[in-house]
């Protein structure tokens, strides 16, 4: 039998009963689909920390203050250390050999307004060094003012939302802010980008470290950001500050050390693992669309026991009746694959079209497992009905009897 | 062309073992017209299964073209119900879900030929059975004698040498049953070997030689003179 006529002859049973069919389609459809949504969202999730994370060059160590016991976990997210983490630990580490620069980070959100509007908005202070690190952009004007880590200044740069929430009216560079006691120069306005690093950059005042330090009333830095001369020597410039640090600080070691590798292999773990399990719950669904074919090829088989007597009666070898029954199913997990892929990539325009931040992206292995797993289970599941099938005595088959067919 | 050879066939139905086959041997030259006839369970359909290679006998020997059929694989029985035997049935067994075109097609698609090749063949033969204005209907929309003549076309369409009609007319009036009958002489006429199954006594004198059984034995043979000497 050639192909063409097979597939001919198949496609004719099928839309015969397209009910049943429909039924199949969907049932593998779905399963399909939700591999491909599960995974294309875990993947998505996975880039998307993946890119802010890769904000930071290979070459940039962040120092945090309090000790991680473990290793190769998290680091914590706030510096619980025994002992801050201060100015002074910050400058002389920028003095180490191999350190290229400094970028200290203090955090908190305070009152800010400007006219008569107020806004709760959060307040970074940091040094101008902070800006190549992060490679953060200024949309106009000027970043912070190079000069000692412990000088203060009353300049700020905003993000793009801080000047339309406060200063939407006039020009921006020049304004006048208020925060807590202090009043600062609007002398920079950041480009607009993403969130990153959990900051929102459009919706923070950076400002001098020292300055911050004075707002907020505190001695110790939220975290240190330390770029190395050139990413082979972070190992040494690592041991360096941790034993720059242990002296400074009596002895004790109260900082975590922890470079974007670590964080993004850390991170990277996790969310394909995550990835993972999903398509494994999704494929489930696989399983049982495989085992709905069984049925249908079971069925099938019953109901045409005659048509199988025939077809012998008229020369068809046992192997071709078997690959009859066999490719009906092929057909159905082929084109159900086909709908859920067409569904499930159609569902993930959509999202990328609503949230073109979001990198939603199915891996090259869950289309292929998806599909290579609706095919080979509805091989497996068909074997048998269709084996039971061709093995029929035509006699018998053309009685419609399938009672005592495996002898 | 066929050789019987002391054919035997049980069948076990719970307890009682029933022969439907007794040491059958028969003999049939190429384009012979026979008949068989006898009561109800006397054998005649399960002979006309051997014959049709759609079952295998519990003993005794099979020879079709000189060939003896028990040597023969299951995929090679099939080549030869696929080339060699037509096969037509009471309940005609037409494919409900395929045209009458397609039906009389199913043995050349089976072989593999090439839609090319199939529809000269197959409309000729429409033609010949004066069923071109029905080719396209499903079975459902023909009469019993049209359905009849449907799976006939598809018993000749790979121009077998053996023809076998297990009650062709078992379902039909006497008008469309006469009808059928006509045709298979005519291709008996063309020189395909014939074997009729029937209950009626006049359709079975119709045949150039008559056979006759009873509980799986051959009890009479028109030609039984030449062949029981032979
Ligand atoms: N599959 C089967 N299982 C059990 N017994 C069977 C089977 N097929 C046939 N028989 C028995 O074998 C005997 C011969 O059956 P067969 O069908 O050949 O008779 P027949 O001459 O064709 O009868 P009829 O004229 O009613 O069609 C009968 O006794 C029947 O009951
Ligand atoms: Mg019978």
């Amino acid at each position: 039998m050639r192909l063409a006529d097979l597939l001919q002859f198949n496609s004719r049973l099928l839309l015969r009963q397209w009910f049943r069919t429909l039924m199949i389609l969907l049932a593998t459809g779905v399963g399909v689909c939700a591999v491909l949504l599960l995974t294309g969202l875990g993947e998505g999730a996975r880039r998307f920390v993946l890119d802010e994370f890769s904000l930071l060059g290979n070459d940039v160590l962040i120092v945090l203050p309090g000790r991680k016991e473990t290793t190769g976990g998290l680091p914590p997210l706030t510096g619980e250390g025994t002992r801050d983490l201060t100015l002074e630990d910050a400058l002389a580490v920028s003095r180490l050999p191999g350190v290229q620069a400094v970028a200290p980070l203090v955090v908190g959100l305070t009152m800010v307004n400007s006219g008569g509007r107020q806004r709760e908005l959060m307040v970074v202070g940091t040094s101008a060094q902070f800006f190549t690190i992060r490679g953060l952009q200024l949309q106009s004007g000027l970043g912070l003012p190079v000069m000692p880590l412990d000088q203060v200044a009353p300049v700020a740069i905003i993000g793009t939302e801080v000047r339309q929430e406060l200063l939407s009216e006039g020009p921006v560079l020049g304004a006048w802010l208020r925060a807590g006691g202090y009043r600062l120069r609007v002398q920079g306005l950041l480009q607009e980008e993403g969130v990153s690093l959990g900051t929102d950059m459009r919706k923070a005042v950076l400002i001098p470290v020292a300055s911050a330090m004075q707002l907020f009333d505190t001695q110790g830095l939220f975290r240190l950001f330390v770029q190395v001369q050139n990413p082979d020597l972070i190992p040494q410039v690592r041991e360096r500050i941790e034993q720059l640090i242990q002296a400074r600080h009596g002895g004790e070691l109260d900082i975590t050390l922890v470079t974007q590798d670590a964080v993004l292999g850390v991170f990277n773990k996790i969310l394909n693992l995550l990835t993972l399990s999903v398509a494994f719950i999704a494929g489930i669904s696989l399983i049982v669309a495989g085992i709905l074919i069984m049925n249908i090829t079971l069925i099938s088989v019953s109901q045409r026991t005659k048509e199988i007597g025939l077809l012998k009666a008229l020369g068809a070898a046992d192997k071709e009746i078997h690959w009859l029954f066999l490719s009906e199913a092929i057909l159905l997990a082929l084109l159900g694959s086909l709908l859920g892929v067409v569904v499930g990539y159609l569902v993930l325009w959509i999202a990328h079209t609503l949230w073109p931040l979001f990198p939603v992206a199915v891996p090259f292995w869950a289309l292929s497992g998806a599909v290579g797993v609706a095919l080979g289970v509805a091989v497996l599941f068909a074997w048998l009905p269709a084996s039971r099938a061709a093995r029929l005595p035509p006699v018998q088959a053309l009685r419609g009897d399938l009672q005592n067919a495996q002898r | 062309m066929i050789r019987l050879e002391q054919l035997c066939k049980q069948y076990r139905l719970g307890g009682e073992t029933v022969t439907a086959l007794d040491q059958f041997t028969l003999e049939v030259s190429a384009g012979e017209y026979l008949s068989v006839m006898g009561p109800s369970g006397s054998g005649k359909s399960t002979l006309m299964n051997m014959l049709g290679l759609l079952d295998r006998p519990d003993s005794g020997e099979y020879w079709l073209n000189n060939t003896a059929m028990s040597t023969l694989s299951e995929e090679a029985r099939a080549a030869q119900r696929n080339s060699q035997i037509g096969f037509v049935f009471q309940a005609y067994h037409l494919i409900d879900r395929l045209t009458a075109r397609e039906n009389i097609e199913l043995p050349l698609v089976l072989k593999g030929e090439a839609p090319g090749q199939r529809r000269p063949q197959v409309q000729a033969l429409l033609e010949r059975l004066g069923l071109d204005r029905h080719a396209d209907h499903l079975p459902h929309q023909l009469s019993g004698g049209q359905r009849q003549r449907v799976a006939i076309a598809r018993a000749v369409i790979r121009k077998p040498a053996l023809l076998l009609a297990d009650e062709p007319t078992g379902n039909l009036d006497s008008h469309s049953g006469s009808e059928v009958i006509a045709l298979l002489e005519g291709l008996n006429q063309e020189g395909i070997t014939l074997l009729v199954v029937t209950h009626d006594q006049a359709m079975g004198e119709r045949a150039r030689r008559r056979l006759w059984m009873r509980d799986g034995q051959l009890i009479s043979d028109s030609a039984g003179a030449d062949h029981a000497a032979g």
